[in-house]
């Protein structure tokens, strides 16, 4: 909402909200870092720093709705919540970037290497001699015992129509959320968390089916390690992606945003493409390929 | 560089605007002004520099003498690896995340920082992780001792203190990330009318170029450290040959970030000593222009040399030539800003205020660990001085007389800025003669140790090397009381003193010297003019 322009940069009064944020990371680390090492209340730990990190969520994004909605931002402060996102979704694509840079390299190198590729004859000779380099793999020692792979093209060829799908519905509601349409926007945002969500529950079973028949696990050497920790970051970003879909939509209903300044959204659906981009390059190098 | 023009910076306020800081503690908990957050900054990289000095003692008075006498090898090896971790995160970063929280806004003629309340957590995440880091130190089985490299398959034999390990690296990591995507947007968003890009001083250059390193290698640094402990706690084998992964593939995500890092230390100390010499040489900055362009191939460069880390581990042939010519590329840009700083003293009418002390002793002392960069650059060479003292006189040589005394210098620059009272010439002075010469009695004797071949990261030695290690030591006891020295300094310059004129030294160039000593609760809230 522009209903000042000026010269002068809004700078926001004082906030509670971060310190609480960092009460609640701090309990969620320690919680889970506890958990992992047995302790009793790691568990109820990490639960406590959960629930004060959504409930600083929800009040800190809650302010800020609130501050945009009456006017308080001027375009420049717009301009610097764009590039800040921007600039977050970049780093967002360097984190993705370790994980598919590990993968890469086991598939490339590490694996080959302990094949006796290059000037590994005598590891492959002397500390794996039966192994034979090949991708997928669960290493040398068959790790996790034996395991099918997952086929790209049962429910991933779906889940990535789906994401595609989710993909274009977020642009028609973009379109219409510049046309004022309303009635088209509340529906196909919906559509694009309903379709998000759908994604999340079929990559669930996913999931389900490769642990229970397919003895593909976490633990089913490399591949399993590089292909659940892939696919499983991604999910996690689906699912928060989805979330703030529903917040958003939610907003839209009660009718927030104007056809010419809408940054929440615009965010979001951002956001919602760099997950579906990680996707694609997924389904060719983890699933397909 | 830019003529300054300033209107009424103090006269008007928005409604919004609080018009002086909140009472009390709530003060600095629930902050959004630029200053306190740079404050806080500050001193909490005060605290951590203590810290992790502390631990340096530690390590230097157990390294006094051959044989093992103080402290047990495995509590050795937890202080070399704390003391690490905390200077690094704790201590050079935030002090340069503090700088600029200060300075940026002012220099480019700002009322704050473009996302104050993000600006708030990013600090305030700090003292929390590393509260759960320290915290390590008292767990059954110690604190992490495999290095701050944390190479597996050494790393995995941390005991509890793991993920406390891990997941501290994370909130670091969530802090610098925020606190870099803070710069950026402040330098690219925020900049007074007339403040073009080739007119901002090179300290907010070298700044926004190490955000964008920060934002680029943070995330992945997450991510190796992820693998750890998924490898060490739910199976996976990215880091295990059995199943087909590579202890040395961590060596590669490490360093990828690694390398960038260490030029996200000092990036923004050649910021610094860009501003310093010119106001004591009296002379604007020389080659300008190249210094922006020396800045950004640098930044290339460093995505591009990390495994000059790794030429022992193992690398085909091609690699190892690879990796030590961009490496030796580096020398290129650097070897430019050196040269641009000292022809800006060229025929300068040069005073020795304590500023421009730190900055000449850091152009000079910051080059011998540039050269012995170069050397340990040279593949063949560096199979003989990897992990040994040499290795540790270099990057103490770049670290300490570098980014530290470039921090310093900066402190002494701009605190009569800050606190409107001029600190105490005299001892400052005393202050930067300890601090250089013990800093060399320190350092020096350890290029020896090297080349003779003492190995680093360990708690006793053959009693060939026990004379300079008792030099070193002693450098190191009185390099350490010195900066008691500068706590007093600052604390006595904050309390009163002279009152500082508003541009406090004769001619210097910037917006900040058109502020009042101290400026505003905000600085500009109407945007100087920049011609
Ligand atoms: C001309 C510039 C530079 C060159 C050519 C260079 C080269 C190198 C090389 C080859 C190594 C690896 C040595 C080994 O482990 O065998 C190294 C280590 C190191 N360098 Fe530099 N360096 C340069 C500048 C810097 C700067 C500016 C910093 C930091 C401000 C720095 C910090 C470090 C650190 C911390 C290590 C050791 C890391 C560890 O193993 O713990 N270097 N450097
Ligand atoms: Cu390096």
């Amino acid at each position: 909402m522009l209903a000042k322009q000026g010269t002068a940069y809004y700078v926001p009064h004082g906030s509670h909200w971060p310190i609480v944020g960092s009460v609640g990371l701090f309990s969620l680390m320690i919680g889970a870092s506890s958990w992992l090492n047995e302790a009793a209340f790691g568990k109820y730990l990490f639960l406590v720093g959960v629930a004060i990190l959504v409930t600083m969520m929800a009040g800190w994004f809650g302010n800020v709705i609130a501050e945009s909605e009456s006017g308080a931002y001027n375009l420049q402060v717009d301009k610097s919540f764009r590039m800040g996102m921007s600039w977050f979704i970049f780093s967002e694509v360097m984190f993705f970037a370790a994980f598919f840079g590990a993968l890469f390299y086991v598939r490339n190198l590490s694996v080959p290497w302990l094949g006796g590729a290059g000037n590994n004859f005598f590891t492959n000779l002397l500390n794996w001699e039966t192994f034979q380099a090949a991708w997928p793999t669960n290493g040398p020692a068959n790790v996790g015992g034996d395991y099918e792979t997952m086929s790209p093209w049962g429910l991933p060829a779906i889940n990535t129509l789906i994401l595609l799908t989710s993909g274009a519905t977020i642009t028609v509601a973009h379109h219409a959320i510049k046309e004022g349409n309303r009635r088209l926007l509340n529906i196909f945002l919906f559509l694009t968390f309903a379709l998000g969500f759908l994604f999340v529950g079929l990559q669930g079973y996913e999931y389900y089916h490769a642990y229970n028949d397919l003895n593909l696990t976490m633990a089913s050497g490399v591949y399993g390690s590089t292909f659940f920790m892939i696919t499983g970051f991604h999910g996690m970003h689906v699912t928060v992606g989805a979330i703030m879909l529903t917040v958003i939509w939610f907003r839209t209903m009660k009718g927030h945003f104007l056809p010419e300044h809408h940054f929440g959204f615009e965010a979001v659906a951002w956001y919602w493409h760099f997950v579906d981009v990680v996707w694609l390059l997924l389904f060719i190098f983890v699933y397909w390929l | 560089m830019s003529q300054v023009d300033t209107h009424s910076h103090t006269d008007h306020h928005d409604d919004h605007h609080d018009h002086g800081p909140a009472k009390g503690l709530k003060r600095w908990l629930f902050t959004t002004n630029h200053k306190d957050i740079g404050t806080m900054y500050l001193i909490f990289s005060l605290v951590m520099f203590m810290t992790g000095g502390a631990m340096a003692m530690v390590i230097r008075a157990e390294l006094f003498q051959p044989g093992l006498q103080l402290v047990e090898p495995g509590f050795f090896n937890q202080m070399t690896t704390m003391h690490a971790l905390i200077m690094v995160f704790g201590a050079v970063m935030p002090a340069t995340v503090g700088l600029a929280n200060w300075m940026i806004p002012i220099m480019i003629g700002a009322p704050d920082m473009a996302l104050p309340r993000m600006n708030n957590w990013s600090f305030w995440i700090l003292p929390f992780a590393f509260t759960m880091l320290l915290s390590t130190l008292i767990m059954p089985g110690g604190g992490p001792a495999g290095g701050w490299t944390m190479y597996p398959p050494l790393i995995q034999q941390t005991g509890v203190a793991l993920p406390f390990l891990i997941f501290a690296i994370h909130m670091m990591g969530v802090s610098s990330i925020m606190g870099a995507i803070n710069i950026v947007v402040t330098i690219m968003n925020m900049r007074a009318p007339g403040m073009t890009l080739l007119k901002m001083p090179l300290f907010v250059w070298t700044w926004l170029i190490t955000a964008y390193l920060l934002v680029a290698v943070m995330p992945v640094l997450a991510g190796g450290v992820t693998m750890l402990l998924t490898d060490q706690y739910f199976g996976t084998t990215f880091f295990n040959a059995a199943g087909g992964g590579d202890p040395v593939m961590f060596q590669h995500i490490f360093w990828f970030f690694g390398h960038p890092e260490v030029y996200i230390m000092i990036l923004p100390a050649f910021g610094i000593i860009s501003e310093i010499i010119p106001t004591f040489s009296r002379k604007p900055l020389f080659g300008y222009e190249s210094m922006v362009y020396a800045t950004a191939s640098i930044a290339f460069l460093s995505f591009i040399v990390w495994a000059h880390h790794m030429f022992t581990v193992g690398m085909p042939i091609a690699g190892q030539l690879f990796f030590m010519f961009s490496t030796m590329m580096i020398a290129v840009p650097t070897g430019v800003k050196v040269f641009n700083w000292i022809s800006t003293m060229w025929r300068g009418a040069m005073t020795f205020e304590t500023p421009m002390l730190f900055s000449l002793a850091f152009v000079f002392l910051f080059t011998i660990g540039g050269f012995s960069g170069l050397m340990l650059a040279i593949a063949p060479a560096d199979f003989q001085y990897h992990d040994t003292y040499f290795v540790v006189a270099h990057f103490h040589y770049v670290l300490v007389p570098g980014a530290v005394f470039a921090i310093m210098a900066g402190v002494y620059y701009w605190l009569p800025k800050w606190t409107g009272n001029m600190y105490d010439e005299t001892l400052g002075k005393v202050h930067f003669w300890m601090s250089t010469i013990f800093v060399n009695v320190l350092f020096f004797p350890q290029h020896f140790l090297g080349l003779a071949g003492m190995p680093r990261r360990i708690p006793d030695y053959a009693t060939q090397f026990a004379d300079f290690n008792m030099i070193s030591s002693i450098g190191g006891f009185g390099f350490g009381l010195s900066q008691l020295l500068f706590i007093y300094v600052v604390i006595k310059c904050a309390k009163g003193g002279v009152k500082a004129t508003d541009k406090v030294w004769d001619e210097p160039r910037g917006l900040e010297w058109t502020l009042s000593s101290p400026p505003p609760y905000h600085s500009f809230s109407v945007a100087p003019e920049i011609k």
